[in-house]
């Protein structure tokens, strides 16, 4: 009440200062990643050059590259996004299309939110425990790849359950009336309609797994290999091979965290390099993203 | 058919929450019969890797606690500051800007703050605090906490905008200005919302790894003193598995200890955010 007895000229003042303390606030959290992005490009400006991409890890920092971690990084995320995407996508049709109401829905739902919450060191140790030694799968590209999409799963699942959700419910009952099933019209209508929507979930997971480093350290990714896996592409019959799935790997946090945590400044200049490439990376998906949901808001007005 | 399939992909969350457990809590049992857990909860050292171990936890819950604290000093006003002006005072178009810079900014990959601190932040506090070590709690914990802003921001404003609108009107209707409006009407009745994004926001940072793994050192050290050097529970997993342990040794046993006990300390925040945040949903 102190604030209320004093004179209007005074509180309209408090607000104008609140709102130059919020915008304070905001320019500084942008500054934030700017001064980030900024720093990495500069920092990493001397080894941002073809050679980085095209080479191996090496002992002496000048002519060390990403050439492994890169491709490790894209198979993983070939893996990541051949399960998770099916698996969430499949989820959330169960959740939002078929589920009765009743306990087993409940305790889905349940465990999908708390998933999300669940730190991402802890998928690496369950990772370390049933992927690396119960089945056996050792410290490969397809542990690595099936962790991340875990991990991934309830962003996918709430994504593509919203984007489901925002289909409305005269699309159903028109289908329904023209005497489809209901998987027909889930299939042929209320899916495809989302489709920008789940799209937009998966760039958003597959950002969050690209950048992940703790569970990939703790299945065991090295830091230092100067090969290539297996190549996916073969010149006989049937000219896919999927030997690279067992391979071991490196990916592009584990490159850079390897690098900042040497004492040598020179391998600090790759982190920053590697870092640059990165963090430009999961800008853009999310850029991406951000954009296509945007145009999604503004094509579909139901 | 179809429907079997897709219940059992729903059923995939149920599962990986099953073997979550059920991996953790195998593996840290035979953990726990070489040490009593007394001794765990207890002991002032952890040390599982030396030739005479020692095995608290208690150096890596303060290690992580001082963290995260740090944390929560950085996100909790700036976050809240965030939400009420987004919220409340600022016009459409600012807004649609500002949510996806935010987005942005909860996106960096965490071993990139991780370089951030080190990097950055470290020097920057090391000529502000004399004598402060290059591997430090402070700037590891004020490098979460600017992680974990957008999302204590995003979570608290929806917590606001689901105040409804009427009651603004009747404060406007009073009398009072916008930033009371905002502090007696809007913030009172979005607090249980509020309390969700800021233990949703613990719990990330107790669970944040690459940060500390970069930047606050790996020695695990029972102190409350921010700008010292110390493991974390996360930055101790991290290490033993940066190394080749077997897999029956003690000491791979005692991630899933450490990991175990994390795990504890993350659910019992998260549920009880979840509490609240339904909570504040059937308020109105």
């Amino acid at each position: 009440m102190l604030a209320a007895s004093g004179g209007v000229v005074r509180r309209k003042r408090f607000d104008r200062l609140f709102v130059v303390l919020g915008m304070l606030v905001l320019i500084a959290a942008l500054a934030v990643l700017l001064a980030l992005f900024t720093d990495l490009v500069r920092q990493g400006a001397a080894r941002l050059n073809p050679d980085f991409l095209t080479s191996f890890a090496s002992r002496r920092p000048a002519q060390a590259g990403i050439l492994a971690a890169w491709v490790g990084t894209s198979l993983i995320m070939l893996v990541t996004a051949c399960v998770a995407v099916p698996v969430g996508v499949a989820a959330a049709i169960h959740l939002e299309e078929y589920a009765p109401k009743n306990w087993l829905t409940a305790i889905i739902e349940i465990n999908v939110t708390n998933l999300a919450g669940v730190p991402s060191i802890i998928y690496g140790l369950l990772a370390l425990g049933l992927f690396v030694y119960e089945f056996g799968l050792g410290q490969s590209i397809l542990a690595a790849g099936l962790t991340l999409a875990l991990l991934i799963l309830p962003i996918v699942i709430v994504a593509t359950r919203e984007a489901l959700r925002a289909v409305p419910r005269t699309i159903r009952e028109a289908a329904y009336a023209l005497g489809a099933t209901r998987w027909e019209v889930t299939a042929h209508h209320v899916l495809p309609y989302s489709m920008g929507g789940v799209l937009t979930g998966m760039i958003i997971g597959l950002s969050r797994a690209i950048g992940e480093t703790a569970p990939i350290i703790t299945i065991g990714a090295l830091s230092f290999i100067a090969f290539l896996p297996t190549p996916p592409f073969t010149g006989e019959f049937p000219f896919l091979s999927f030997a690279w799935l067992g391979d071991p790997f490196t990916a592009m946090p584990i490159q850079m965290f390897n690098w900042v945590s040497r004492p040598d400044p020179a391998f600090r200049v790759n982190a920053a390099a590697a870092g640059a490439i990165l963090l430009g990376m999961t800008l853009l998906m999310n850029g991406l993203a951000i954009w296509l949901r945007h145009r999604l808001r503004k094509t579909f007005q139901w | 058919m179809i429907e079997a399939l897709l219940l059992l992909a729903g059923l995939v969350a149920v599962f990986t929450t099953l073997s979550i457990v059920w991996i953790l809590v195998t593996e840290a049992l035979p953990f726990f019969r070489r040490v009593p857990l007394g001794d765990f909860l207890t002991d002032t050292m952890w040390t599982p890797l030396f030739a005479e171990p020692r095995y608290g936890i208690l150096p890596l819950l303060a290690g992580t606690l001082v963290t995260t604290a740090v944390a929560l000093t950085v996100a909790i006003p700036a976050g809240t500051i965030i939400a009420i002006h987004l919220s409340e005072f600022a016009s459409r178009r600012l807004r649609e800007v500002v949510k996806p810079a935010l987005e942005m900014l909860g996106a960096v990959p965490t071993v990139v703050y991780g370089y951030f601190a080190l990097a950055i932040v470290t020097p920057f506090l090391q000529k502000l605090i004399p004598g402060l070590p290059g591997f430090n709690m402070l700037s590891a914990g004020l490098v979460i906490g600017i992680m974990i802003v957008p999302y204590v921001a995003s979570v608290s404003e929806d917590a606001m905008r689901a105040v409804p609108t009427h009651m603004r009107e009747g404060s406007y209707a009073m009398g009072a200005t916008r930033l009371q409006t905002a502090l007696r009407v809007v913030v009172p009745g979005a607090l249980s919302g509020m309390a969700a994004a800021y233990i949703l926001g613990i719990s990330r940072a107790v669970g944040e790894t690459m940060v500390v793994a970069v930047a606050a050192g790996l020695q695990p050290n029972l102190t409350w003193d921010p700008t010292e050097s110390a493991a974390t529970i996360t930055s101790f997993i991290v290490q033993v598995t940066l190394g080749d342990l077997p897999h029956d040794s003690i000491g791979y046993q005692s991630i899933f200890a450490a990991g175990l006990v994390l795990l504890i300390v993350t659910l019992a925040f998260n549920v009880a955010g979840f509490l609240l945040a339904r909570r504040f949903r059937e308020a109105y």
